[in-house]
């Protein structure tokens, strides 16, 4: 009984937090941070804003200055850009953290998930979270490391935002996107939070790779790690290494899967445009084998053909005259 | 017998023996890469890459050989292209091979030392040795080296122009080189030709 009241409340609590301070889609459409959430949220970042916060000590009756640990520093700069940024801190945090020094069990603080306020609601439904969720727990990042990997893994609440619909050029996504794949595999310290096993290097484990830089500058990581779902707008069944793409024709080709991956939102209903097969691509990047160009692949077709007409007439009509 | 004349010194046989044997692993690799698909292939993908890089190298490095070559030795002459009449010239060749050699006509420029290249033959070679091949070679290049072109020109991928210029220059050459074997039959022996860039001599 005493654990279905305690539910209760909480429920009571968390519903009540996620009305009174996180926004409602046309507040989100605003965009900007109001003044009193940017009030509210200065207290919060004068001290987990930076590395050294000063506190007042009554019991030494001095001011003390102190180093914040890494984990608890919130860029405040990359928070008023994030998605979250119209967000007040004590709209996912306990109202409790108003007080300092904050009370201990709030060590304990239950976080939240990104489909407790996203999941299973109309407002969030054309994003598909909940199949988001379903693909993220088929995914080796899922499979292998149970609930210790959750979305702020790579979507931190409080930097991450949208950059395919917000950036008009691609590279800016692709290099962000690889940087969420990169936080964790280009640092040793991260990765090894979820593993004992050693950080494989990046670098090596694609040098097989032609022009490999070139590769990791214009397409994601996802591209090639990730199972295709047309469902969803980002692929999220992060496959085991063994099953990551390693044929070339699976991008450099007319039926190239990047159309239903990093071109999947531009991509209409027809698969070229100008006369370039899976044309969508051609304004920002280009794949060998997959941009060829329907006008150009007849025009060249009719010179090569007619080339060879008039060779062999040619040639016939020496046959002819010549052994005359 | 005919009179043997020594057109063709060893480094340029040599050099175009090497350009002959790359051309035709890039025309195969790159058509290899170009039209690439699941099911209909001509080359792997992988390997058509490797391929038409070690072969683009070589013929890099080989074309120096022409070029010092002609630039150092009396060859290079072979390939001033504005002479005098050079139009009429053109038109006077145009007209032997389309009307005159039916006519069993004499050629209207033959093969002297002086003299090795008809007037479309140097124009044709000029247009493929010192234009196509040039940009071929550059764009081919900056396809190794990718980082080192722009993203975008205008509005439109850097490297999607590069590619364009590449394979058009490319195709270029393919088709040169079809008509460059079909006219080396022509002569009093079809093999004639063939034998004077083994040898050097051309009878």
């Amino acid at each position: 009984m005493k654990t279905l009241i305690n539910l209760s409340l909480l429920s009571l609590v968390v519903a009540l937090l996620c009305s009174a301070n996180i926004p409602t889609n046309d507040e989100m459409a605003v965009g900007q941070p109001s003044e009193e959430v940017i009030e509210a949220n200065n207290l919060c970042f004068s001290c987990h804003g930076q590395k050294l916060f000063t506190y007042y000590n009554p019991e030494l009756d001095r001011e003390i200055k102190d180093n914040m640990c890494d984990e608890k520093i919130v860029n405040e700069e990359k928070f008023y850009l994030s998605n979250h940024r119209t967000f007040q801190c004590i709209g996912c945090h306990s109202a409790d953290y108003e007080s300092f020094p904050h009370p201990g069990e709030l060590r304990f603080e239950q976080q939240y998930a990104c489909n407790d306020c996203h999941g299973y609601d109309d407002d969030w439904a054309h994003f598909k979270f909940d199949e988001i969720e379903e693909e993220f727990m088929k995914s080796v990042h899922s499979t292998n490391h149970d609930e210790a990997f959750t979305c702020w893994m790579c979507h931190d609440p409080h930097e991450y935002h949208i950059t395919y619909r917000n950036e008009e050029n691609l590279l800016n996504t692709i290099a962000y996107d690889n940087g969420i794949c990169l936080t964790c595999h280009a640092d040793v310290n991260r990765y090894q939070l979820l593993t004992d096993k050693e950080k494989p290097n990046v670098d090596l484990q694609h040098s097989w790779l032609p022009n490999q830089q070139l590769h990791f500058t214009k397409v994601r990581c996802i591209e090639c790690h990730a199972e295709l779902n047309d469902n969803v707008l980002v692929a999220h069944n992060i496959r085991p290494k063994e099953e990551a793409v390693k044929k070339c024709v699976e991008c450099h080709s007319s039926d190239s899967r990047l159309m239903a991956s990093l071109y999947s939102h531009t991509v209409k209903t027809e698969r070229w445009s100008g006369g370039f097969i899976n044309g969508e691509m051609v304004t920002q990047g280009f794949v060998i084998g997959a941009n060829r160009n329907k006008y150009l692949n007849q025009g060249s077709l009719y010179i090569f053909l007619g080339t060879l007409a008039i060779i062999l007439i040619h040639s016939i009509l020496r046959a002819i005259y010549i052994k005359k | 017998m005919g009179t043997r004349i020594y057109l063709y010194p060893g480094w340029l046989r040599f050099w175009h023996a090497i350009n002959a044997l790359m051309c035709l692993v890039l025309i195969v690799s790159g058509l290899s890469m170009q039209y690439t698909d699941f099911e209909r292939y001509i080359l792997d993908f992988q390997l058509a890459v490797q391929l038409h890089n070690i072969a683009g190298v070589i013929l890099s490095f080989n074309y120096f050989i022409f070029l010092f070559g002609n630039l150092f030795t009396p060859n290079g002459r072979q390939y001033f292209l504005f002479r005098r009449g050079v139009l009429k010239n053109l038109f006077t060749q145009l007209h032997y091979y389309t009307l005159g050699i039916f006519r069993k006509e004499a050629t209207p420029f033959p093969i002297t030392t002086e003299n090795k290249f008809n007037p479309i033959q140097r124009t044709a070679y000029v247009l493929v040795g010192y234009v196509a091949t040039i940009i071929v070679i550059v764009t081919g290049w900056a396809y190794l080296f990718p980082e080192i072109v722009p993203n975008t020109i205008g509005n439109v991928s850097g490297l999607l122009i590069n590619d364009l210029i590449h394979i058009s220059m490319g195709y270029f050459i393919s088709i040169f080189l079809i008509i460059h074997i079909y006219f080396i039959t022509i002569g009093n022996s079809k093999m004639k030709n063939f034998k004077s860039m083994v040898t050097g001599w051309h009878e």
